[in-house]
């Protein structure tokens, strides 16, 4: 194994650059060095301006996701052994707008994020503060998989539907409306359909399935999206049934 | 409206002029998305081509439905679409269209179990046994009809 | 804030009817009718028998079907094809007219060969 890798890091500075451009940085090719720990050593020790977002190093705070080779990815989890000897492009996310070298604004999926009320919703609230839940094991294996979403964006980087149509709704903003869906303790399923049964939501989904390749944490939207693409088809043939809406 | 809303909320306030000339709003960058964004990966074009199959199934019922005319239109009209279906670029298209079906029908029964969630006795059935339970109707399906065709009906 | 939309339900759910039947029938058929039978690699069937099998109601019927989900089926993913796939949001109403109008037209030819 050689003992240093190039990075090739997109730098965009928006009070100078009209568009980004590649900066090539030679960094220490280690066999337990992430994507991230070449970006900290080019901050460190070769170029201080370069600005990146990261937090955790252990992909659980979901805020280093960029480019790395054309994939989106945690650059935590990212090792630069693989991609030996290199040398390997790192850019920042896809689809979104971007700030600065590797940092994205990511505004549109924080306003998106609350329409689909990702939190569970009881329609006998208040006066049950003090009432436990109780949820078996089951009803517990119904949702978690979706609950393991860290917000880190890869998926809407990944997905060629929101690149082209961005009032999509997007793969995580559905797959979390589904985690509390899918929750036995939830009871605001009919009060999220307003939101994902539309054009902007479910239907514009052609599925791709990038979005669960891209995933990090094994959440799989491109399911949750085509399995609620069932129940919002069910739900409106039923509703034909008593009184026709729409 | 919000996108304006959005780029003022990254505005950042002048600073002291400096030598340089500062563009009048510092914006952040948005690249503009290709015509051609499903050639940059090799799962988009494969996505691409799963859409386009859907065109091959129109050829198709334009094609079953000259066969059956043909056929209620007697000997002669039936023997002629024969001859015309093994003309060299009849046969070709269709053999395109065959690989496009093929690639239709696989990907759809795939992704059948994404759609569909089974629960036999509380349980969950697995993802791959309702994808196993549709390439079997597929077979049963091509089966019967192979049978009706070449006779046994 | 859009609203939901039951005719993006009622088409999802046709597109998947037919997408279903499609990919159940259509390899066979085309494989017979499309490569075997022209290739020679089978005696393709007589008149005769053909004839009597489409006379059979049942099998207008199935047809029938056939020929009209697998248009519905062709119809959504061909519009969403060019509204994605080319970008072509602006004419999106066009696109639509001209998919489930294919339909329409394909369908009525269909009724019109197996039960006119």
């Amino acid at each position: 194994m050689p003992d240093t890798i190039t990075l090739q890091v997109a730098r965009y500075r928006p009070d100078t650059d009209a568009a980004p451009t590649m900066q090539e940085y030679v960094v220490p090719l280690r066999q337990e060095w992430a994507v991230l720990d070449g970006l900290n050593y080019i901050k460190d020790q070769l170029d201080g301006t370069l600005s990146f977002r990261w937090s955790c190093r252990m992909g659980i705070c979901g805020s280093c996701g960029m480019t790395v080779d054309g994939d989106p990815a945690l650059t935590c989890g990212t090792f630069l052994a693989d991609y030996a000897p290199g040398p390997v492009r790192v850019e920042p996310l896809a689809n979104f707008p971007v700030i600065r070298d590797l940092v994205v604004g990511i505004d549109d999926f924080m306003r998106k994020l609350p329409k689909v009320k990702p939190w569970l919703v009881r329609e006998d609230e208040p006066g049950v503060a003090d009432v436990e839940f109780l949820q078996t094991p089951p009803q517990l294996d119904e949702y978690q998989q979706y609950s393991m979403c860290i917000n880190c964006m890869l998926c809407y980087a990944a997905c060629p539907v929101y690149a082209i149509e961005p009032d999509f709704l997007g793969p995580a903003a559905i797959a979390l409306a589904q985690r509390y869906n899918l929750d036995s303790r939830d009871q605001g399923a009919h009060q999220r359909m307003d939101v994902l049964a539309t054009a902007e939501g479910v239907w514009a989904c052609t599925y791709v399935g990038e979005c669960t390749s891209a995933c990090p944490k094994g959440v799989d939207p491109a399911g949750a999206i085509q399995r609620y693409k069932l129940t919002a088809a069910t739900r409106t043939l039923r509703s034909f049934l008593p009184r026709g809406e729409r | 409206m919000s996108e304006l809303a959005r780029e003022s909320s990254m505005q950042r306030p002048h600073e002291a002029p400096t030598q340089r000339a500062v563009p009048a709003q510092v914006r952040p960058y948005r690249p503009r998305v290709s015509r051609f964004w499903w050639l940059r990966r090799r799962s988009y074009l494969l996505f691409v081509l799963r859409e386009l199959s859907s065109v091959f199934v129109a050829w198709f019922v334009v094609y079953l439905l000259l066969l059956v005319d043909a056929v209620y239109q007697g000997p002669d009209p039936y023997r002629r679409f024969l001859e015309w279906s093994g003309r060299p670029w009849v046969l070709v298209l269709n053999m395109v269209a065959l690989a496009f079906v093929l690639l239709h029908a696989i990907t759809w029964f795939n992704l059948a179990p994404k759609a569909m969630v089974l629960r036999m006795q509380g349980r969950r059935v697995p993802a791959r046994l309702v994808a196993a339970a549709h390439f079997a109707a597929w077979g049963v399906a091509s089966g019967v009809v192979a049978w009706i065709v070449l006779g046994g009906l | 804030m859009a609203r939901r939309s039951s005719s993006e339900a009622i088409g999802w759910l046709l597109f998947s009817a037919g997408g279903m039947v499609s990919a159940l029938l259509v390899p066979v058929l085309l494989l017979l009718f499309g490569v075997v039978f022209p290739l020679g690699l089978l005696a393709p069937p007589e008149h005769a028998h053909l004839s009597a099998v489409l006379r059979h109601p049942f099998i207008r019927i199935a047809l029938f079907v056939l020929c009209m989900l697998s248009l519905l089926h062709w119809a959504h993913r061909f519009r969403y094809t060019l509204h994605d796939g080319l970008q072509l949001k602006q004419l999106n109403k066009l696109i639509n007219l001209l998919c489930y109008g294919g339909v329409v037209a394909g369908s009525s030819w269909a009724a019109f060969v197996l039960f006119g």
